[in-house]
Order: structure tokens, then sequence, then C-alpha cells
């Protein structure tokens, strides 16, 4: 919403600062988006006359002009190759130094052609007003010689431009801001009286209301005889001085009342209207001319005016070209209405009319306006185009719109935190035309003036479907009171200024607070260090990738593609973290940073729900370095990540199973899933399937894992026993097996565990070996055993007994030999 | 003493300056010291001679003995530091050479910001709940009374998803955390006090907004809480997330459908340097209010008893201007060279004893 300095004042009888007003706005919740005074970029441009005017000597198309500006510029040589420069015009002088804004230049004395030139004269284009560019400005003979360009042309004069909140259709207005203003003390409302028109004919058009639901009300008039043209300069200066295009006297003056008051208004050539009756009817499905010359396919909801002919006016947000006026109207039917915001918010968001009657008439305007606006529009057709007004033609009725509210003064401190006295908090609302309508001790009754509709409505309940009937009714009742009483609270804060009210510390239930983060949520802070320790960077993606890519990731249904995407590599929610880390790596190997090794903690999106992944990738190889070269990543980097992470997690690897059916976008012989128990799939680690990366245009081997933290346990809470801190020196002893093709490592492994638990303190394998003398497919595996005595230093034989228990299990399990 | 006992003398102290290495010089010890040494003889013969002889022999062997013996010592101690010189010469490096790196990953800004926010308001006895990315209609917007044909949803550039049965209406990709009090309210009794931070979305996609970004909501149900215990939280987190105790607040009458009044919140700073706390420009950071009495009775609470405060922050928006970061788009790209200049290091706690 702009409206300049001087159209409040307009409204607003007030002595204080541009600042002081900038600064209420913005207390009050009308946010100042910019201010701008049109008359800082016209410094220095002056009001002059040009006494003489000759053709230069050295060129033909230059004159050399005698300029007068005043103060100090009483006879300046200025050349000029402007075709209309003449003696006797009065012209804009820019003296050196000024600085012209349509040309991005500062004016220097000089010589053009030889001759001296100490200025220019300026087009309104060269001002930055406008395209005139046909030779230099001509101004009437009345001006005062010297004025500053932007006094004379009444330019200095500050735009604001506020954001207006939903709930404050009344502030549409350069109105009702001054009525904010002057609750908050910044100055007086000036009283707004509106002149009837009496009507001498009854108006030859009529409405019909069809669709009551939608337009509750409508009025109208017919004036006869106008000529339409051109607006007069102040009512064009208005409109341009907001950034609005005169169009034509009348439909400026709707554009005028409509910024003005609040109040929206149509306009339609009487002499294209099909027939005597105008109505208010729901669309068929038709296509409708706009004014703005958009074709709009309407829909059976919508709201429109039709004639005889068809529709005329999507009502409330825009008229039809058929039946604007132009400069060859004569007759002209006003529109003023009520129509139900809803409607008009939904109609006008389905198809994309935006227009300045549609943001006042979807936050609704002030019912009580409809009429008294009407008039006042009357009364400037007559003034400024002349004719007759016939009778005001209405239909329907306006609806009741008085309310009240209590107000429980108590609770300005009890709810808004404030110190604000009864009769203070009584005469803000009253300024902001709320009416005390009964007094009782501690509380008054307020009567809701018309034009707040945000203020004591109807409760527009929506509860949780599953609630208690008891409770639901017992908070449903409250509402509709504790409301009403909330919004006059926000009325007397916002108006006395919430700066008053003094902050205060939020009370502690414990002197210390209790930890901020469940033990399921702190484990995420750990995984995300040990990552970053382990050298991988933290990368945030988008939720959603391309459905391409999600379908190489094996996760793309419908239901979790966008309806709405913003572009199509946008269009797919994610089915895992790794398509945004492929990409990212992608990315940063363009730039020559292909050793990335990044990871995400965050969600993923699967037919079964939002999951929490982390997800890590490294590509590239090892950084050469003296005695070492460079080496491809293997999948070992990315299982020793995983295995790491869930080792954070309390899941040691002993207590998991490795199996090898990684899900499709892994390199099937080179990844493993990683479970506890034959169920639970923890993770998955691997080389992705080098068909995936080809896919995404990537030749290089990239290395990755996820953990699905939501299979990921809690470690149970209980007290741990202390440590069993032996005596006795551990022995070691190392196994080789050779293990038939198939076997795995873990299962010998784990055999070997479970052979003696209460001596085998640890089975590592610190060989794999084929070839040679062994069968083909045959491995050997080196395996380390280690035993801790408790009680007593093993004897030789005792040793001896385990290492036959180990062999036979293992041989058992397996059916691996031991190697001789 | 006899000459063959200084003969003996002179030969041993020059075959030990002869001697080079540990092998020619323990051969010597063992030639005369050794138990069938030239020395440990003479000794040995001692037996076979007079009381006087002995004695007078005995005493000169003795001397000899101690002499050599040091001598041995001496040029053993001697031989062993020149073997170790020659070895510790023979062993120097070029130690410009570098090191493996260990090479540490980084933390992205956006978590650690998460992680100082919980902090902060952790200590104010806040918790940290959490609720879906894709949402219901319901639980974004009518529950927060937004109605369908509400301005402020048109506001919302909403993403959608096909609804999950039929006739009930489309999803949405939540496009602010408020969802999440709602969440909130319908699982927990009052007394409530939680933040959420999470991922948003809106179908924006510009210079200064992203399709995602994060927001942390905030909400306090209690009895008797009113709007100056909600400026009193906002300013106390405000400054000292930004380590400012003087921090310049102001707090502007608003509108969000979920709460009133509403209020937006500004902090000092100066537009010419982006100095925080400096200047005498406002830059609004937050939005908040009193929880509206419908959202309560949405929930099934009564609004005569119970009321509180909620607000919305950016996390993006707080992060550029903590740590002054220009680009929003940036945060997503996952450039490795914007990561590597303002991510965190793990081993950098956030802790409010340390300053967060």
């Amino acid at each position: 919403m702009k409206f300049t300095l001087s159209w409040l004042r307009e409204h607003l009888d007030f002595t204080v600062s541009l600042d002081a007003i900038l600064a209420k706005l913005n207390a009050i919740g009308l946010e100042v988006e910019s201010v701008e005074n049109p008359a800082d970029s016209l410094k220095g441009f002056r009001v002059a006359k040009i006494l003489e005017a000759h053709r230069h000597p050295d060129a033909d198309r230059l004159q050399v002009c005698v300029v007068a500006a005043g103060g100090g510029y009483e006879k300046v040589q200025v050349v000029c190759g402007a075709p209309n420069a003449r003696a006797g015009l009065h012209v804009i002088f820019a003296p050196p130094g000024t600085y012209i804004p349509g040309s991005d230049i500062t004016i220097k004395a000089g010589k053009i052609r030889g001759q001296e030139s100490g200025g220019m004269l300026c087009s309104l284009r060269e001002l930055g007003l406008g395209a005139e560019s046909d030779g230099i400005a001509e101004l009437p003979e009345t001006v005062v010689l010297g004025q500053a360009y932007a006094d004379y042309a009444r330019l200095d004069d500050p735009v604001i431009d506020i954001s207006i909140t939903p709930n404050r259709g009344d502030a549409l207005s350069v109105r009702g801001i001054a009525r904010d203003l002057a609750a908050a003390g910044l100055g007086h409302l000036k009283p707004w009286l509106v002149e009837t028109v009496e009507g001498h004919f009854p108006s030859p058009i009529t409405w019909d209301i069809q669709y009551d639901s939608a337009c509750p009300f409508i009025a109208g008039r017919l004036v006869r005889g106008v000529r339409n043209g051109p607006s007069p300069d102040w009512l064009r200066q208005r409109l341009e001085s907001i950034g609005l295009k005169p169009i034509s006297t009348l439909v400026d003056i709707t554009n005028f009342l409509t910024f003005d008051l609040g109040r929206p208004l149509h306009v339609f050539d009487a002499g294209k209207i099909g027939g005597t009756t105008l109505s208010l009817t729901r669309a068929a499905r038709e296509t409708f001319r706009a004014l703005d010359g958009r074709d709009l396919v309407l829909g059976t909801d919508d709201l429109v005016i039709v004639d005889s002919a068809g529709v005329q006016s999507l009502a409330g947000l825009i008229g039809g070209e058929a039946t604007g006026v132009s400069d060859e109207t004569v007759d002209v039917f006003i529109e003023a209405a009520l129509f139900d915001p809803v409607r008009i918010a939904l109609t006008g968001r389905r198809l994309g009319v935006h227009t300045d009657a549609r943001q006042r008439f979807e936050r609704g305007i002030d019912p009580a306006l409809v009429l008294s606006g009407l008039e006042a529009a009357t009364r400037l057709v007559l003034d400024l185009c002349g004719g007759e007004a016939s009778d005001v033609t209405s239909a329907g009725a306006i609806p009741a719109w008085q309310r009240d509210a209590w107000l429980r003064f108590d609770r300005l401190s009890t709810l808004g935190g404030a110190d604000i006295g009864e009769e203070e908090a009584t005469r803000i609302l009253e300024h902001l035309g709320f009416e005390v309508r009964e007094r009782e001790a501690g509380r008054s009754l307020f009567a809701v003036p018309s034009w707040r509709n945000d203020v004591a409505t109807g409760v527009m309940l929506d509860q949780a479907p599953h609630l208690d009937p008891d409770q639901a009714q017992t908070a449903a009742a409250s509402v509709h009171a504790i409301e009403a009483e909330n919004d006059l609270i926000e009325e007397v804060l916002r108006i006395h200024g919430l700066d008053s009210v003094p902050p205060l510390p939020l009370p502690l239930r414990t002197a210390i607070a209790a930890p901020a983060v469940t033990p399921a949520q702190k484990r995420l802070g750990d995984l995300r260090r040990l990552c970053a320790l382990r050298g991988l960077t933290e990368t945030v993606g988008f939720s959603f990738v391309s459905h391409e890519d999600a379908l190489l990731f094996g996760g793309a249904p419908e239901g979790l593609r966008l309806l709405n995407p913003i572009a199509s590599d946008l269009n797919q929610m994610r089915p895992t973290p790794l398509i945004n880390l492929v990409r990212a790596w992608q990315r940063n190997a363009a730039r020559g940073l292909n050793d990335a090794a990044l990871f995400e903690l965050g969600p993923c999106f699967l037919a079964d729900g939002q999951k929490l992944v982390l997800a890590g990738l490294r590509g590239g190889e090892t950084p050469r370095r003296p005695g070492a070269r460079a080496q491809a990543m293997t999948l070992w980097e990315a299982k020793a990540d995983l295995m790491a992470a869930l080792d954070a997690l309390k899941l040691p690897a002993e207590a998991l199973s490795v199996t090898a059916d990684a899900p499709g976008h892994y390199h099937p012989g080179r990844s493993g899933v990683v479970r506890q128990g034959p169920k639970t799939v923890l993770g998955c680690f691997g080389e992705l399937h080098p068909r995936v990366t080809r896919a995404m245009g990537i030749d290089s081997t990239l290395v990755v894992f996820e953990i699905f933290l939501h299979a990921v346990p809690l470690p149970k809470v209980k007290r741990r026993q202390p440590p069993a801190l032996s005596a006795f020196q551990p022995i070691s002893r190392d196994f080789a097996f050779i293990v038939a093709p198939g076997v795995e490592a873990q299962s010998v492994l784990k055999a070997a565990r479970g052979a003696e638990r209460n001596l085998i303190s640890d089975v590592s394998l610190f060989d794999v070996y084929e070839g040679g003398s062994l069968e083909a497919g045959h491995r050997s595996l080196g395996i380390e055993v280690t035993l801790q005595p408790v009680k007593a230093s093993l004897t030789d034989d005792e040793i001896e007994a385990v290492s036959e228990k180990i062999i036979a299990a293992v041989a058992k399990a397996t059916g691996a030999q031991l190697r001789r | 003493m006899g000459d063959d006992l200084e003969a003996l003398r002179s030969d041993t102290l020059e075959a030990l300056a002869q001697a080079q290495d540990h092998a020619a010089w323990d051969a010597i010890r063992v030639g005369v010291l050794g138990k069938s040494g030239r020395l440990t003889r003479l000794l040995k013969e001692l037996g076979k001679m007079s009381p006087e002889e002995r004695k007078e022999r005995g005493q000169a062997l003795n001397r000899l003995r101690d002499a050599l013996n040091s001598a041995v010592e001496a040029r053993g101690q001697e031989i062993a530091d020149a073997v170790l010189e020659a070895r510790l010469k023979s062993e120097q490096v070029d130690v410009t050479l570098p090191a493996p790196a260990l090479s540490l990953g980084l933390l992205h800004p956006i978590g650690r910001t998460v992680e100082e926010m919980t902090a902060i308001f952790g200590a104010m006895g806040f918790s940290v709940a959490e609720g879906p990315d894709i949402e219901s209609q319901w639980h974004n917007f009518s529950a927060l009374n937004t109605p369908d044909h509400h301005p402020a949803r048109t506001e919302h550039d909403t993403f959608y998803l096909p609804s999950a049965q039929e006739d009930s209406p489309a999803r949405v990709l939540r496009t602010q955390t408020s969802g999440v009090q709602i969440r909130t309210m319908l699982t927990e009794a009052p007394p409530i006090r939680v933040i959420a931070p999470g991922r948003t979305y809106r179908a924006d996609h510009d210079a200064t907004h992203s399709p995602m970004f994060h927001q942390c909501e905030g909400l306090v149900i209690d009895k008797g809480i009113t709007l100056g215990h909600l400026k009193g939280c906002l300013i106390e987190f405000l400054r000292v997330f930004f380590d400012k105790p003087d921090l310049p607040v102001r707090f502007r009458a608003s509108y969000f459908p979920f709460t009133e009044p509403s209020m937006e919140v500004d902090i000092g700073w100066s537009r010419q340097t982006g100095e925080i706390g400096g200047g005498t420009d406002w830059l609004e950071v937050l939005g908040s209010g009193m929880v509206h009495p419908r959202v309560l009775a949405n929930c099934g609470l009564d609004p005569a008893i119970w009321q509180g405060f909620a607000f919305g922050m950016g996390i993006e928006r707080l992060t550029m201007l903590k740590n002054g970061i220009p680009d929003l788009r940036s945060f997503y790209e996952s450039d490795l060279r914007w990561l590597r200049h303002y991510g965190f290091s793990a081993l950098s706690s956030v802790s409010l004893a340390e300053g967060v």
C-alpha cells in the first residue's frame, strides 16, 4: 500500500516529522517497506526562462540560448539541441554540478562547438519523469524563475510504501492509515463527510442478485451525459505519485477512492450494457475477456455480473473489456458492492487475478461505506465529468455488522504483560472507532466499528478429529469471548506501544533445566561429529531430487512426486540422501575437487514414510605422498565408516552380521548389508553400481554407506558390571584355516569366538591367502585368537586343549580344515 | 711394577686405542680381563708365590687391574658413543617432508546453529520436538487458524503431494515448522515448552529464496505466561546467540493467523557494515506472538485456562547474520570450498559454559 505524505495530510492533521510517522507506522503494525522522495533525485533543477535564442554559428541543429534562472543564474549562456528551444519559453534548467537521473551524467560547464555552455535545458525524460523526449519540457508562463523544479511540480512529497497484514483490510486506505496514526497520538483525524447527491430519475439499470452467498448487497446508479477524458492535474498527480497510471477521469475516480477510502468501485459504460438488468450469478464454464486484455476461463463457483449479452465483470476482481468506459462514454453506471471475501480470494487465486479491488475485497471492506462510497464517487463524477445522476438502485441488504466485545482490563497485564490503565485503554479504543457500550467494575463492553471486520468475528474452529468430545466442547466454548477480548488487547497494545511491555525472564521449573534433547536426538550429534572426525564433511541437500535420479536409487513412487515442482530436477522426494551426495561430489569434481568425502544426516522419503538416514560418500583417491601411492577408494573405507558409526551407536561388530544382498544401486559383488539378527537391516555399504554412476555421468568409483537410524535400537539403560581386569598376561595364538568357496570369514571368526567364551577375549582376521597350492576357489584365513586367563596362567596343556576346541568348532561350523 | 706388567699395560692401552668397533673392543676386554685373559692368568699365578712376593705382586696386579678396567670401560663408552653417533648420522631425514595427513571433515553451519539454539533454549527449559516434513493441510494450515481461503495461504507458495487416500486433500511439504506446535499440543499435556528446528519448503527460488530452508519453531504453553515472558525469552535468546549483551531488540506489531497479539522482532544492525548490534538500522529476524485461542481449542486446550506464546525464525537467516555468510543458496550447493570456509570443527563444542 503506497501513499504520499501530502495524501495523508488530506485525512490527518499533523505536525510531526516524516521520521516520527515512519517509526510509528512500524510500531503499530503497518510495516514500512520503503520511503522515497522523488525530489531527492531532482536536486539542482530550477525553473527558468529562455531570454534569447540564436542559431549556433557552427552547427545547424544547435541553438545558443541565454537563460534566466534566478539566484546567481541571471544570464547564463546555454547551448541546446532541442528543436523547441525558443526565446520566451519557460523551461527546466540544470546548472553545472546537477546530476541528470535520466541520462546518468553530471552536468559540467564547457564549450560546445566553440560556444560557452553553462548548464543544460532538460526534457522530463532526462529528469526520469516519463517518456516525453520530443525536445525540452515547456512550462507555463506563471512559474517563478529560480524555484526548485521539484517544488514547482509538487514532487517534494515522500512516497511511503507499507505492507498490510492480511487482517487489516481497513488499512488498505489512506484514511485507515490516518485513523491508526491519530489513535497512536500523531495527529488528529479530519472529519470525512460526504454530500448526498440527489437523484433526478430512476436508474434505468437495476441489479438482480441470484448468487446471494457471494454477494449480499450491491448498489449502483447511472450518471448520464458525462464527458470522459483525461483527469485534472490533482487527480492524475495523486495516482501517479503512488505509481498508478491515469487512464480516464471515470476510471481514475474509482482508483482514487480505492486508495483513499479503501472502497473499490466499478464503472460500466451504460451504453454498452445489454438490457436493463445486471445479474449477479454463478459463471457458466465460459471465457471472459477482462479489462487487462486477458481471457479468463471461469468456473461455476465464480461470481460474475452478466447482462443480456453475457459476462460483463468478474465481480470484485476485474471488469470486462466489452463494457469498459472510454472517452466516448456518455452514460456511466457506477457499481458499489459487498462481496464474500472467501469467494473473491478463491476465484482470484485460481485465476491469478491480482488487482487492487481483490486485495481489498478478500480482506473484507467496510460494509457501512457502500452507499457513502457510491455518493462520494457520484459527487466526483458530477464535479469532474458533469452529467446528471439517477436515484441509487440496490439489491440485497447490508448484512448486520454490529458486534460487541468485552475487555477485562486486567487482561492487559495478565495476557499482555503491560501496565495500561482502564482510561488509557478506553481512549485508544475510542480513537480507533470502538465505542463503550457498557461499563462494569474492571471491564467494559465495546462496540466494534464497521471497518474492523477482523475484530470479534465469528469463530471458525477446525478441531482435531480424535479429541475427547467433552474436552473439545469445553475448549470451543471459551474461544469466542477470549478471542474477542484478545482482539481488543492487541489493539490497545499495538497503539500503546509494545516497547512499554517490560520483558520478564521465563520462570524455570527447576533451577537447572533438564536436558533439551532425548537420547535418540543426542546420538545424532555424536554421529555428525564422528563422521567429521573421520574426514567426512557435512552437507545439507534438498529433500527433493529428480525423478530420474530417484529411479536409479530404487525409489520414485508417484505418491512422493511433487504435484507442482519448481524445477524438473526437483520433483521427487528423495529415497536416500546418497543422491544429493553423488551430485555434490560430481559438482565438486567438475571444479577439480574430486576427492570429496561427504556425509549428510537427513530424511529420506519412502512409500512407508519418512526415515532418518546417515549417508556418506568417498570418491577419488587417497592423496599421494612420499612412500605412498594414490589409491582408489574401496568398499573397505565405506565399511569402516559404517562400522565406526554403528560402534558409536553402541553396536560393536561382534553383535552384527553382514550379508551380500545390498539394494540395486550398489555394486552386486562389492557391497554388503549390515544386520542385527536375521531381520533388522541397519545399513549398507559398498561401491555404487557402475550402471548408476554411469547413468549420472560419472566414470569414477564412488564408495558409500547408509545407516537407517530408525532401525538402530537405543542402548538399554542398565547398570554396567565393572570390567574384569585380569592380573594374568593374555596370550595369542595364530591359526590358518582352509575354507571352501562360499564360506564367509565372519562364520570362521564367529565359530572361533564361540569355542571357549570364558577364555577367548578376542578373535581377529589377519590374513587371507588364495592360489599357490590351494585348491581353486579355496582360501586360507589367518586368524589370531587372544586368550585371557582369569584365575591362573595357562599351562601348555590348557592352551593345547583350547586350540583343539577352536579347530573343532571352526571345522564343525564351516567345514574348514586347519592348514598344517 | 715389573716389566711384564708394564708391557701388559701399554699393550692393552695401545690395543684399546686401536679398537674401532664393539667386536675389537670386546676381544681386547676378553683377552685381558676375561677368564683366561692375560691379567687374569697373572692373578691366578699369585698363589704359587711366597707371601712376601705375593703381597707386593698382588698389590701391583690389583692396581693394574683397576687401571685396565677403567680404561676398557672408558674406551667401551667411547666406541658406543661413536657407533650411536654414526647411526644417528645415517638416520637423518628431511624433516620438512609432509607427515601423513589425517584430514578432518567439517560440520555444516546449519547444524551448528541448531545446536546453538538448542543449547540456549535448552537452558530456558525447552526441549526439542520433531514432526514430519510431509504434512496434512490440517496440520500445516487449518489447525493453525489458516483456512483454505486465507490470504496467508497464498503467500506461502506451497508444494503439494498426492493425497494419501482417495478423497482426502493433497498433502503438503510443510511451509513452516508450526505444525509441530499442533503435534506437540495433541500429544503432550501442558505445561509445554518446546522448540522444533527443521526443514521447511516453499515454491520459490531466487537469490534470496530457496525452495527448501530451515526454521526453528518455539512454543510455550502454561498458566500465566504473558507477552512480557515472550519478550524476555526472545531478547535473552538473541543476545546470547549473537554474543551481544546489549543487542538492541525491537518488537513490532504484526499479524500471523496462529498468534494474537503478533509481533515481528528486529535487532539493531548497521546496513552499511553488516555489524550486528551496531548502527541505527533494524533487521527483522523473528516472528512471534501469543498463541491464538483458536489454535489452542483446535488442539483441545481450553483457552480460558491455558495461554502462552509461539515464535518462528529462519535458521539460515540467523546463521548468515551471525557468520557473515552472504548467499542463501550456497547453503545447499555442497561446494567444498564453501564448506571448508564456513564449516565448523567437530571439536568445537556447543555449550553455554564455553559460550555458543
